[in-house]
């Protein structure tokens, strides 16, 4: 069974979310505590959304030097599979486990809402469920969600295929891109696709009683990170 | 020897900072007309023990380097107050 570790810091709220999905997707789930120097044997690292450390500073700034962390890098050197959910894309991109980093919305508003995204990049620890370039609406709920990067970086990344996620544009019922991200982009990973960090949260979708289970395969995925060879552990 | 190091952090030139054309309009819808430009950042205050100005300055920059400012989107600027 797969083990996945929830890394819980101070004012992380998506926490029992993304446990529960994991578990639900057949994996072994269990917290690990921000002070924690451990992972317990973790097959995938998810870093949760909330707002650690109340985004003083700069959301995940702070964060990024929890005593955990060093566990989490070393992790993610190893080859081990890390993700990172909205508040923990921001602590991936702060950690350097990603490039870029996540600004303030364009319109400044917080932006919780469902939006539409294209699944670009198959070959994930988070994505690998997917069989092909897939359409999916899961919500977002951040304030500071705007990827950027110089342009090297992004030309690497859209050259390198590392965009795993990107919004869709002009799909009924949502207005595409909901905080101006460079490329319509909602998710990246590393060359590996070990290490996958993106905005919107499938960990809140994953039960149609809820609305939709367009973010199972994504749960899936991260709990079945060993029947993939060449991903993850 | 305390020294007092002022850390001004700002969005870099060039990238969409949506908070300061907020505050630009609203400058302008107060009747300032003349207001151009508005950058919006962060100012950090610091008091460090160091040997000398030079010393305390380096800190600070290392400071910066490490958690104060995001090398992707922002630049700092580091004054230390006079003795």
């Amino acid at each position: 069974m797969v083990r996945v570790a929830v890394v819980r810091f101070p004012g992380s709220n998506c926490d029992e979310d993304a446990r529960r999905g994991a578990e639900q997707s057949g994996a072994e789930a269990y917290f690990v505590w921000h002070r924690d120097t451990s992972l317990q044997g973790a097959d995938v690292v998810v870093l949760p959304g909330g707002f650690s450390y109340g985004d003083y500073l700069r959301s995940g700034a702070i964060a990024r030097f929890s005593p955990v962390m060093q566990a989490v890098q070393a992790h993610a050197a190893a080859g081990g599979s890390v993700i990172g959910i909205c508040n923990g894309f921001q602590i991936l991109c702060e950690a350097h486990l990603l490039p870029g980093a996540l600004m303030r919305n364009a319109g400044l508003t917080f932006v919780s809402k469902p939006v539409d995204c294209m699944v670009e990049r198959t070959d994930t620890v988070f994505t690998w469920a997917f069989e092909r370039k897939t359409p999916v609406r899961i919500p977002v709920a951040h304030g500071e969600g705007r990827y950027v990067a110089d342009a090297e970086t992004l030309a690497r990344l859209e050259g390198e295929g590392q965009v795993v996620l990107r919004y869709l544009k002009s799909s009924p019922g949502t207005e595409g891109n909901p905080n101006m991200s460079s490329n319509d982009i909602a998710g990246i990973c590393n060359a590996a696709g070990t290490v996958v960090g993106i905005m919107p949260h499938p960990e809140r979708v994953v039960d149609p009683k809820l609305g939709s289970a367009d973010g199972l395969l994504f749960m899936r995925s991260l709990a079945g990170v060993r029947a993939l060879a060449g991903v993850g552990k | 020897m305390t020294y007092r190091v002022h850390v001004r952090v700002m969005p870099r030139a060039g990238l969409l900072d949506p908070q300061g054309q907020a505050v630009e309009h609203a400058l302008s819808a107060l009747g300032f007309a003349e207001t151009r430009t508005v950058h919006v950042g962060r100012a950090v205050e610091i008091e460090v023990d160091a040997k000398s100005r030079d010393e305390a300055e380096a800190r600070a920059r290392l400071m910066c380097d490490r958690l104060l400012a995001n090398p992707v989107t922002e630049d700092y600027q580091v004054e230390v107050e006079a003795d």
